[in-house]
C-alpha cells in the first residue's frame, strides 16, 4: 500500500541520498523480538567461541563416585549427569557442535545448491530439466530420513559429526537450488541481464557477477532460517543416536540422556531442550527481521 | 452552462516517514455541465490524487486535510469516506475510469457480474433487467457480439476491449461526471484514438461531463474545452484550450510546449528542454516550486511565497509573478 | 572509422523471427508466432532510422535480432559488410563491442547492486578496452561528462538517481566502447514529458559530436520518431509497410496504415486539431499467431479491395527512397 502511494505521488523522482545501511538498521531493530533474537544468537556465538573460557568444568571429565546426577547447586549450577559431568559446561560446548554443524552444512549446501539453481534457471532447457528433476527427487525424501540413510551408509568412512554434516548438507541442497532457481528466473527477466548480453558479457559473468548478487538478500534470509532448522535436525539426529561420538557434547544427545531421568533431574533435559528451542526460535525471528529489512520494495525510501 | 462541481482549496497530503508530502496543495477548479476539462501534469504533480480525493478514495497514509468539494449543493468532504452518502455518489453520480485496464477489473468475476452489480445496487434493477442493460451498454461502447461475450472473464478481452468495458461500467448509472484517469496511457495509439472518440461520443450521448487526467498535451488539445495545468500539487495555469495552447503564459506551460516533439513540426526544430527535475514534494520551500527550473524568474519569486492565481482575461489564470507575455509573442511551438 | 559517408553500416535482408508455440510435456511445436516476418532495410552510417509501430508489431524483436540477442529464423544481417546472422556466440561477443542497446525502462535496465560507475565501465572490462586502472577511471569519468552527469556521482547506486539521470547512465554505458551503431529501444517512453526532451537532445548532440554514430531508433510515438530520425520505417504485424524520409512522412504518407497512425496521434495545438482529418480504424491489431492472409492490414483497411486478402504486397520503390507495401498505392 505504501509503495503504491509513493509511486503515485512520485517523489522518488528527485534524488535523495538514503543510506541503505541506516534504513536497514531502522527496519531491522524496529521490532523488539528481533533484537531479542539477535541477542540470543550473539550469546550462542560467544558461548561457542569461548567455550573453554566460559565453561566452569571440563565437559568430558567424569565425576567421582558420588558426583553423578547431582541436583543444581552453587558448585554445579545445572547439576551433573549420570557420569558426573557438569551440565552447564556440556551445554556450552554443545553450542559449539550446534553452530559448527549448522554453519558448515549451510555453507557446503550453499556452495553446491546455489550454482546449480543459477545454472538451471539461467540456461533453462535440458540442463534445467536434469538439475531440477534431480533436486525434486532428493526433495522427495524427508530430511531426517535422508540423513538417517546417509548416516548409515557413511558411518564407516567418517566420524560422527561429519556424517551429520554431510547428511544435512545433502538434505538441504535441493532447498537452495529451488530458491535460487526461482530467483534466477525472475532476475533474468530484468533488462539489465539483457543489457549484459548485449554488451557481450560471458555467461559466467552474467550468472555470478549480476544474478548472484541480486539473489543474495533472499538467500541470506533462507540461510538464517535454515540454520535454525539444521540445529533442530542435528538435535533430532543426535537424539536418535546419530551424530557426535561420545563423549562429545551435543544438545540432542543431552536431551536423550536426560530423558531417562525425566522426573528426578528435570534440568538435565530441560536445559538443552530450552537451548534448542530458544536458538531455533531466535534464528527464525532474525530471519524474519532480515526479510523485512532487506525487502527491495522498501529500498530507496526512508 | 451551469456549474456542476466546484472544488475549493483542496488539500491532500501523505504522511510518510520521510516527512509530509503535500501531494495536492490547495487546488480549486470547477466543471460545468456537459463540459470536457483536462487536468494536465507530469507524474507526481498530484493530478490523480486530486481526483481520488474528490471521490474520497484516499487511504492511509494519505489524508484530505482541507478544502471543499461542492457537488449538487453539498460539500462531499463533509460525508464520511465509508458512509452511505459517499457510496451513493461513487459510481452513480461520479464515476471513474482508471489507467490500468488489467487491474481495475476483477479477474475472477465475469463481465456480467461486474457490470450488473452497479445497476442492481444503485438503480435497484432486477437481475434480468440489469443484464439486458449491461448488454446494451457493451454494444454501445463497441464490443462486438456483446450478448455472447458478456459472460466472459476479463482475461478473455484485449487491453483496448477491457478499457471499453470500463467505459461501459462508468456509464452504467448515467453519472453526472466521469473522471478518466490516464485512460489511454496503457494502450496503443490507434486504440487510444478509438477510445477517446468513443468517450467523446458517449459524453455527448449521456449528457455527462468528463475530466480527462493526462500527461499528454495532445489528447487535451484535441478533446478538452478547458484545461488546468498542474505542477507540484498546485494549478499553475488554467484557461480555455485555445488560451493555453495559443497564448500560454506560465513558464511551465510554455516550457512544456517547447519541449515536446510535434508531428507537424518543421524539419530541424530544436527542442528546448526544461532543465532540472520535478521537485521532491517532501519539505517544500514556501516559494514557487517551479522556481529552480524557471527561465523567467524575477526577484520577487525568491522573496514571496507561491504566487496566487492571477486573472488575465476571460477564463485565463496563471500563478506567476513574472511577466511572461513579451517573451511569448513568438509562437510557442513549431 | 571508415571515411566513406554514404556506406551502409547495417543491411537487413528478409529477416524472419518466428517464436515457436509449444504444448505439452514433449514440447511439441503447434504454431509459430511470426514476430518478424520478412523485414528488409538498410541503415547508412551516421543516419538515424526510426522504427515505429504499435505493440506487437515486431519492432523490438527486430532490434534484438540485429544484436543477435535472438537467433533469427531466417534472413541476413550484414553489419559493416559481414553477415552476422549465423556467427558463433563467441565471435558475436566481439562484434557487440561495436553495437550497443539503450533500453526503455531506466529502472530495470541497470543492475541495482552495481554502482553507476561500474555500470558505465562494464563494457570496458568485458572487452578489455582499457589498459590500466587509471585509464579505466578516466574513461568512465569522461563518459559521465559526455552525458552531462556529474562524475562525483560515480559511486552512487541506481536508486539514488532520477529516471532521466538513470537513462543518461544507460546512454553512457552504450557509448563506452565507441560503438558505431546504437539501437535505442523506446529510450524515452518511460520518462516524464519534461525530461524526454533532455534525452532526445542528448542523443542528437552525441550524434553531431561523434562522427559516424548511427541510431536505430525504435519507438511507438510517431512525433518523437519523426523528430529524431532521418528516415522512418512503419511496421505492422511483423512487416515494414512504409519507409520514407521523416519530412515526407507527415506530408505525404502513402500506406493507409501510416495515414491512420498519423491521424491517431494528437497534436498539442487546438488550432491544428480543428482542421485535421481523423481516421478511426476498425477493430484491433490481430495476433501474430494467426495473421490475416495477404496484406495483414486488409481487415482494418479503409481502402481494401478483395485482392488485398490474396497477395502479400511487396515493399516497392515509389521514388526518392520512398518505399511502400500496398497494392492500392
Amino acid at each position: 500500500m505504501v509503495e503504491k502511494h509513493t509511486s503515485d505521488i512520485g517523489f522518488s523522482e528527485a534524488p535523495v541520498r538514503v543510506s541503505e545501511w541506516r534504513r536497514f538498521r531502522r527496519v531491522f531493530f524496529e521490532r523488539k523480538l528481533v533484537t531479542f533474537g539477535l541477542g540470543v544468537l550473539v550469546l550462542l556465538v560467544i558461548a561457542a567461541f569461548f567455550a573453554p573460557l566460559l565453561a566452569p568444568y571440563d565437559p568430558y571429565e567424569l565425576g567421582d563416585a558420588g558426583e553423578s546426577l547431582l541436583q543444581p547447586s552453587g558448585e554445579h549450577l545445572m547439576g551433573t549427569d549420570i557420569l558426573g559431568r557438569d551440565t552447564l559446561s556440556r551445554l556450552i560446548y554443545g553450542a559449539r557442535t550446534a553452530l559448527m554443524v549448522g554453519f558448515i552444512s549451510v555453507t557446503v549446501a550453499g556452495i553446491i545448491g546455489i550454482p546449480l539453481g543459477i545454472i538451471a534457471g539461467y540456461f533453462g532447457g535440458v540442463l534445467n530439466m536434469v538439475i531440477m528433476r534431480a533436486m525434486d527427487a532428493l526433495m522427495c525424501f524427508p530430511m531426517l530420513l535422508l540423513a538417517l540413510f546417509l548416516a548409515a551408509v557413511l558411518k564407516e568412512y567418517f566420524s560422527g559429526i561429519w556424517v551429520v554434516i554431510i547428511a544435512l548438507s545433502v538434505a538441504i541442497i535441493p532447498g537452495y537450488a529451488r530458491v535460487t532457481h526461482g530467483l534466477t528466473l525472475s532476475i533474468k527477466e530484468n533488462d539489465y541481464i539483457m543489457a549484459q548480453r548485449a554488451m557481450g558479457s560471458s555467461n559466467s559473468r552474467v550468472m555470478f557477477r549480476h544474478i548472484l548478487p541480486n539473489a543474495f538478500p533472499p538467500l541470506i534470509v533462507l540461510v538464517t532460517m535454515q540454520l535454525g532448522a539444521l540445529i533442530l535436525a542435528e538435535a533430532g539426529l543426535s537424539f536418535l543416536g546419530i551424530g557426535i561420538d561420545p563423549p562429545g557434547a551435543a544438545w540432542g544427545a543431552m536431551v536423550w540422556d536426560g530423558y531417562r531421568y525425566l522426573a528426578n533431574n528435570p534440568v538435565l533435559w530441560l536445559a538443552p531442550g530450552i537451548a534448542i528451542a530458544l536458538v531455533v526460535f531466535a534464528f527464525n525471528i532474525v530471519g524474519d527481521g532480515l526479510r523485512d529489512a532487506l525487502d527491495p520494495r522498501l529500498r530507496g525510501l526512508l | 452552462m451551469a456549474e456542476l462541481l466546484k472544488v475549493e482549496n483542496l488539500k491532500t497530503q501523505f504522511n510518510t516517514e520521510g516527512g509530509v508530502v503535500k501531494a495536492v496543495d490547495g487546488i480549486s477548479y470547477h466543471i460545468d455541465e456537459q463540459e470536457i476539462i483536462g487536468l494536465v501534469g507530469e507524474s507526481g504533480c498530484g493530478k490523480s490524487v486530486s481526483q481520488l480525493s474528490v471521490m474520497q478514495l484516499i487511504s492511509t497514509p494519505g489524508e484530505i486535510v482541507g478544502g471543499e468539494v461542492i457537488f449538487e449543493g453539498q460539500d462531499l468532504l463533509k460525508y464520511k469516506a465509508h458512509g452511505s452518502e459517499m457510496r451513493s455518489i461513487r459510481g452513480a453520480k461520479i464515476a471513474i475510469i482508471f489507467q490500468e485496464p488489467m487491474t481495475s477489473l476483477n479477474p475472477v468475476l465475469t463481465i456480467n457480474q461486474q457490470l450488473t452489480e452497479m445497476l442492481e445496487l444503485h438503480l435497484k434493477m432486477s437481475k434480468k433487467a440489469a443484464r439486458e442493460r449491461a448488454i446494451e451498454l457493451l454494444s454501445m461502447v463497441g464490443i462486438p457480439s456483446a450478448k455472447s461475450r458478456i459472460d466472459d472473464y476479463p482475461h478473455q478481452f484485449s487491453g483496448g476491449m477491457r478499457q471499453r468495458v470500463m467505459i461501459a461500467m462508468a456509464l452504467s448509472c448515467s453519472p453526472k461526471i466521469i473522471i478518466a484517469d490516464e485512460p489511454t496511457t496503457a494502450v496503443d495509439v490507434t486504440t487510444q484514438a478509438q477510445l477517446l472518440e468513443l468517450m467523446k461520443d458517449m459524453v455527448e450521448r449521456f449528457k455527462t461531463s468528463l475530466v480527462i487526467v493526462t500527461h499528454n498535451l495532445g489528447v487535451v488539445a484535441r478533446y478538452a474545452q478547458r484545461i488546468y495545468i498542474m505542477y507540484a500539487g498546485r494549478i499553475v495555469e488554467e484557461g480555455t484550450t485555445k488560451d493555453i495552447f495559443g497564448k500560454p503564459r506560465h513558464p511551465y506551460t510554455i516550457g512544456l510546449l517547447k519541449c515536446i516533439p510535434r508531428l507537424d513540426e518543421e524539419e530541424g526544430r530544436k527542442l528546448v528542454p526544461i532543465e532540472g527535475l520535478p521537485p521532491n514534494l517532501i519539505n517544500m520551500p514556501p516559494t514557487c516550486a517551479f522556481l529552480p527550473r524557471c527561465s523567467y524568474k524575477v526577484g520577487r519569486c525568491f522573496q514571496e511565497s507561491w504566487p496566487p492565481l492571477k486573472h488575465l482575461h476571460g477564463q485565463h489564470y496563471i500563478s506567476c509573478y513574472a511577466n511572461t507575455e513579451e517573451r511569448t509573442s513568438e509562437p510557442a511551438a513549431r | 572509422m571508415s571515411p566513406q559517408q554514404d556506406d551502409a553500416i547495417l543491411d537487413v535482408k528478409d529477416l524472419k523471427m518466428y517464436f515457436p508455440v509449444t504444448r505439452g510435456i514433449l514440447r511439441r511445436k503447434v504454431a509459430d508466432v511470426k514476430a518478424v516476418d520478412g523485414v528488409t532495410f538498410t541503415l547508412k552510417r551516421g543516419e538515424t532510422l526510426g522504427l515505429v509501430g504499435e505493440s506487437g508489431c515486431g519492432k523490438t524483436t527486430t532490434g534484438r535480432c540485429v544484436l543477435r540477442l535472438y537467433q533469427p529464423t531466417a534472413g541476413q544481417i550484414l553489419f559493416e559488410g559481414e553477415d552476422i546472422s549465423s556467427l558463433s556466440e563467441s565471435k558475436m561477443r566481439h562484434i557487440r563491442s561495436n553495437m550497443a542497446l539503450i533500453f526503455q525502462d531506466p529502472y530495470s535496465s541497470l543492475d541495482p547492486r552495481q554502482s553507476a560507475g561500474s555500470i558505465v565501465g562494464e563494457p570496458l572490462k568485458i572487452h578489455n578496452w582499457v589498459g590500466s586502472q587509471s585509464e579505466y577511471k578516466d574513461r568512465v569519468e569522461q563518459l559521465f561528462r559526455l552525458v552531462s552527469l556529474d562524475p562525483s556521482m560515480i559511486d552512487r547506486f541506481p536508486h539514488e538517481f532520477s529516471g532521466g539521470q538513470r537513462q543518461r547512465i544507460g546512454v553512457a554505458r552504450a557509448l563506452a566502447c565507441e560503438p558505431s551503431l546504437i539501437i535505442c529501444d523506446e529510450p524515452i517512453s518511460a520518462l516524464d514529458v519534461s525530461i524526454q526532451a533532455q534525452i532526445i537532445n542528448l542523443l542528437e548532440e552525441l550524434q553531431e559530436g561523434i562522427k559516424g554514430l548511427t541510431y536505430l531508433f525504435i519507438a511507438h510515438d510517431l512525433s518523437v520518431v519523426r523528430h529524431i530520425s532521418d528516415r522512418v520505417a512503419v511496421m505492422y504485424l511483423g512487416r515494414i509497410v512504409e519507409i520514407t524520409k521523416s519530412r515526407t512522412l507527415y506530408e505525404n504518407p502513402l500506406h493507409p496504415y501510416t495515414k491512420a497512425l498519423l491521424s491517431a496521434v494528437p497534436i498539442a495545438d487546438p488550432f491544428v486539431e480543428e482542421k485535421r482529418e481523423r481516421i478511426i480504424l476498425k477493430g484491433e491489431v490481430p495476433t501474430p499467431l494467426n495473421p490475416p492472409s495477404g496484406c495483414s492490414f486488409h481487415p482494418r483497411c479503409f481502402m481494401a479491395v478483395p485482392e488485398c486478402s490474396q497477395v502479400i504486397p511487396p515493399l516497392r520503390n515509389v521514388g526518392d527512397g520512398h518505399q511502400v507495401a500496398c497494392i492500392r498505392v
